[in-house]
């Protein structure tokens, strides 16, 4: 479901505010940049805004963000629904006694973190980061909840790559984006 | 300046705050009291007021800018730049910034690293805050101080959640202000 489609009249400024840098971090990757969205107070109080409406009667108690982007957006939704932040984060950031969840890159793996005990059982959870591409990150970040016990409810992104198809990566679990990158 | 530094007048979210936040011996290495703030995180009532008492003070400083220190001043920075109307700028380690950018360089322990900024998400004489989730030695902070003054920015102030001992009673970093709400629990 995408916020892009019900064509929320707020959509607009958010999508003009966002920059896409050709070529980074290689050739034929168009990025799509959030700093500058984050530079338009107005433009990042309705993203969050449009998060909050939609999760705040959900009794959501969990907004996991990932690692880095993911902390710039979950935490001012946390804090508007009453829900506690979770980092999940690259490896040996996390001080504490960690559970770990491995994923696919182009080339290699990496890996995400979240620690013991930040997340109780049956616990409704949200997933937040800026963007969805392949959708392997949001699935690590999934299991990571999963493994806990908890019930991710959906997953949140501001923007989504539909040509990747990280939507049907997702095990079946919803995905809510404000727009669309072509 | 530490926040609870009024004794009697001391704000009674700040116990809490101090409380919510973890203490992990030896980490990352032996010697090291790592102040884990994940666990404030967790505790709505007081994430909310540690981003409360920031917004308080900073609302009616003309501040434009609020400037995050990757990762975890993008915990606290953003919260606090939408309550206030400003915008949010974060400061990051290399190669993560996809447009032109400045860069500072600044001290580790064990040899040097950097932080950058983009190009234009700072004009010249914007007001700016520095936020991060602890000061330690400084370093980090005064590369991000560089940074903006480099743009022609003025930084009003440098605002922590903790400040490590050696910069108490050390209350200006460059000659800038900080803000500090708790000290290091043992």
């Amino acid at each position: 479901m995408s916020a892009y489609r019900d064509k929320d009249p707020r959509i607009h400024g958010i999508q003009t505010t966002i920059r896409v840098v050709p070529n980074f971090p290689k050739q034929g990757i168009m990025f799509q940049d959030i700093t500058t969205l984050l530079l338009d107070p107005k433009a990042f109080k309705d993203t969050i805004d449009l998060f909050v409406e939609r999760y705040k009667d959900k009794n959501i108690s969990v907004v996991a963000g990932i690692e880095a982007r993911g902390f710039i957006f979950g935490p001012p939704i946390a804090l508007a629904i009453g829900a506690k932040f979770v980092p999940l984060r690259k490896p040996r950031k996390l001080p504490g006694e960690v559970i770990s969840e491995q994923y696919e890159l182009e080339y290699g793996r990496d890996c995400l973190q979240m620690h013991v005990g930040a997340v109780e059982p049956g616990e409704r959870a949200l997933v937040v980061d800026d963007l969805i591409a392949t959708g392997g990150t949001l699935c690590a970040a999934m299991k990571l909840l999963e493994q806990v016990g908890a019930e991710v409810v959906e997953c949140a992104c501001v923007i989504e790559v539909p040509d990747l198809k990280g939507r049907e990566r997702l095990n079946g679990k919803p995905l809510y984006v404000l727009v669309e990158s072509h | 300046m530490f926040a609870g530094e009024n004794g009697p007048q001391e704000d009674p979210r700040l116990k809490a705050i101090s409380d919510a936040i973890r203490v992990v011996p030896h980490f990352p290495k032996p010697g090291i009291m790592f102040q884990d703030i994940t666990t404030l995180l967790l505790d709505h009532k007081a994430f909310k007021d540690t981003v409360d008492i920031f917004v308080d003070r900073y609302r009616d400083m003309g501040v434009s800018v609020v400037a995050g220190v990757e990762a975890r001043g993008f915990m606290f920075g953003p919260s606090i730049a939408l309550a206030i109307g400003a915008k949010f700028v974060p400061l990051r380690k290399p190669r993560k910034l996809p447009g032109e950018k400045i860069f500072e360089a600044y001290e580790l322990e064990y040899g040097t690293d950097c932080l950058e900024m983009h190009i234009g998400a700072v004009k010249p004489g914007e007001r700016a805050i520095v936020i991060d989730d602890l000061v330690a030695t400084g370093g980090t902070l005064s590369a991000a101080i560089r940074l903006l003054e480099r743009v022609g920015a003025e930084v009003v102030e440098c605002a922590c959640v903790i400040g490590l001992p050696e910069v108490k009673g050390h209350h200006r970093l460059n000659g800038k202000p900080l803000y500090i709400l708790v000290e290091p629990r043992q």
